[in-house]
């Protein structure tokens, strides 16, 4: 597909470095976990997960990112997707954990919104570096949310690691995780001397070129799966003995340790 | 199958470029069946590769600039090594460079992880300075071809342009340089614009077109070229189903390449190789051997 010419209707300043931008384009069968491939004019075309229907939210973190933070309503940028494999999301009375980090809340607030929507109960730890930075705190409000801080400014004083670590994970049936790699990789391990990585799905980032499965760039070891299609999310058990938590490949191919 | 001096295990290739910058991504192709396996095209020194986007499927096949990301032949020995060790399908290094100076440089570094083959790049459509800013004259191509060849103890083929007014110029020249075999056609140079911004597509702003809509314009290279030289010619562009392989081969292919369809299917190599199996047992060839350039006598 041709990338979709899409209006910014509405700007949320989340934090100081985070924004969610609203869209005049919905993408309606979008499964939380999917991403888009947005094209900024003249600047570069990142992947970015949809943090709903018509929204992406963003940190600022260099070219792209910066350029998105000069873009007002009314503004257009390209928009491509769905793409990937999304989360499965719970059944009915399934118990849920959602373990997220920084922007890593982004792709599991939808998956939020829908417990929500169906009356399940869910338990969040969410982490961030510090209260300015806590994303989406309302819409995890669906059941215990457990807030972490990096530097103590609100909830507990620590990674969400911490907080599992003390977190009976044995009655949950599904666990969702997403934030930077190596916080997924501590909750991974965590999650596997207790023999429960089979019941987690991780949403994984790597470096997209083609974003739609075809250029290998995204490739992880050892089996070659492609992030960007047979991803970004995947289940623990797929993650084990992998590249995760290891190593990624920069634009040029090039590995690069964590 | 021996084909220009390997053993493929099957007429269908992995094509350069497409799942093809780490040896795991390889390998998971040589499981789902590719007769063999052909490397991104690698070059002296890594390179990032243009800015996205890089890669947009449009109505009637890709348009694609990637800008020859790769992490420099010293970073990818240990692919070759690990696709190697996980597969038995040959390997088929893809190079690039500026001149023949550097094309052997990448050659002679790569010979270590001991590729079965050597693909030159001389082909690709939208880097400046590479690919088929020296693909399209028959001088330094032979130049090239030469130096490689004399360099490595494997067999060389040469991976042309349809950018230019005469195809098998530049194949003979391959040709009697002494390469083995050569492989056609790169993608056809070509752009794409957003009309509701105004903005060119990819970051690179032109590039190549792949995919079904250039077909045709492989099918009538392969058969200008199977005309032309002695020397096996490899067919690819916009393969995505058996019927599609067997047309290249009944121009006067040995064996294919493929590349965008693994995009619909990564199981393609499998599927396209009990199509043309069918075909020939239906029309009682034994082998595809039997068919390659056939269409060439129906005058
Ligand atoms: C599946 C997926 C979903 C994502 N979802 C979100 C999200 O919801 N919100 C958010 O803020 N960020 C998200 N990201 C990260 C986001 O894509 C990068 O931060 C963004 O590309 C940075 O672009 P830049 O030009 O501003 O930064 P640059 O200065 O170009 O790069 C900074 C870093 O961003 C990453 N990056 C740059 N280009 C790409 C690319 N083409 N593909 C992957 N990573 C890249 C690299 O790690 C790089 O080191 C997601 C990434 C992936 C792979
Ligand atoms: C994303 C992409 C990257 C490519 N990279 C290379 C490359 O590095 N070297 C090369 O010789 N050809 C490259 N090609 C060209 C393909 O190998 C092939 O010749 C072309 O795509 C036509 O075949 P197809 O229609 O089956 O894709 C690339 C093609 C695509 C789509
Ligand atoms: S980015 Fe090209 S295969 Fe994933």
């Amino acid at each position: 597909m041709r990338p979709i010419h899409s209006k910014i209707t509405e700007i949320i300043e989340e934090s100081p470095n985070v924004r969610t931008f609203f869209f005049d384009t919905h993408f309606e069968t979008a499964i939380p976990g999917q991403f888009v491939m947005v094209w900024v004019h003249g600047t570069d075309e990142v992947p970015m997960t949809l943090s709903g229907k018509n929204s992406i939210t963003v940190q600022k973190v260099g070219d792209a990112t910066s350029r998105m933070f000069e873009l007002g309503i009314g503004d257009h940028m390209g928009l491509r997707g769905p793409f990937g494999r999304g989360f499965t999301p719970p059944e009915k009375d399934e118990k849920v954990l959602f373990i997220a980090g920084g922007v890593g809340a982004a792709p599991i607030a939808p998956l939020a919104d829908i417990i929500k929507a169906r009356g399940i109960e869910g338990h969040t730890i969410l982490g961030s570096r510090c209260c300015d930075e806590i994303l989406f705190r309302e819409r995890f409000a669906c059941g215990r949310v457990d807030i972490t801080t990096d530097d103590g400014s609100e909830g507990r004083s620590g990674f969400v690691t911490d907080q599992l670590a003390e977190t009976d994970t044995s009655d949950y049936d599904r666990i969702y995780v997403c934030g930077p790699e190596i916080m997924m990789y501590k909750v991974f391990e965590i999650l596997k001397t207790r023999d429960v990585h089979v019941k987690t799905e991780f949403s994984l980032h790597r470096y997209f070129k083609c974003g739609i499965g075809v250029c290998g760039a995204c490739s992880m070891d050892p089996e070659g799966l492609r992030v960007c299609r047979d991803g970004p999310v995947f289940n623990g058990s797929e993650l084990e003995g992998s590249e995760f938590g290891h190593y990624e490949r920069d634009s040029s191919g090039c590995k690069c340790h964590f | 199958m021996n084909i220009a001096g390997i053993e493929l295990k099957n007429p269908t290739i992995l094509a350069s470029g497409i799942m093809g910058t780490t040896g795991a991504a390889l390998a998971r192709m040589g499981r789902n069946g590719a007769g063999a396996l052909v490397t991104k095209s690698i070059g002296p020194v890594p390179k990032k590769g243009h800015n996205n986007p890089s890669m947009v499927e449009l109505e009637c096949g890709y348009i694609n600039a990637m800008g020859l990301p790769n992490p420099s032949y010293s970073g990818f020995c240990e692919e070759i090594g690990i696709a190697k060790s996980k597969t038995d399908a040959p390997l088929i290094a893809s190079i690039f460079g500026g001149d023949s100076a550097e094309f052997t440089e990448v050659a002679r570094g790569l010979l270590s992880s001991k590729p079965d083959c050597f693909e030159l790049n001389v082909s690709c459509p939208h880097a400046e300075g590479y690919g088929a800013s020296v693909g399209t004259d028959p001088d330094l191509v032979h130049e090239i071809t030469a130096s490689v060849v004399d360099a490595v103890d494997v067999p060389v083929w040469v991976k042309l342009t349809p950018n230019v007014t005469d195809i098998t110029s530049i194949g003979r020249a391959a040709e009697t340089a002494g390469a083995s075999a050569v492989v056609a056609i790169n993608t056809v140079r070509g752009m794409a614009i957003d009309i509701h911004s105004g903005y060119p597509i990819l970051g690179n702003r032109f590039g190549g077109l792949s995919g079904p809509a250039v077909k045709p314009v492989a099918v009538k290279c392969v058969y200008d070229l199977y005309k032309a030289l002695d020397v096996p010619v490899i067919g690819v562009g916009g393969i995505t189903c058996p019927q599609d392989a067997i047309e290249m081969i009944l121009a006067g292919a040995s064996a294919v390449e493929i590349g965008s369809a693994v995009h619909d299917d990564t199981q393609i190599f499998e599927t396209i190789n009990k199509g043309i199996d069918a075909y020939l047992q239906k029309y009682g060839y034994s082998k595809t051997e039997d068919i390659a350039g056939l269409s060439h006598e129906m005058i």
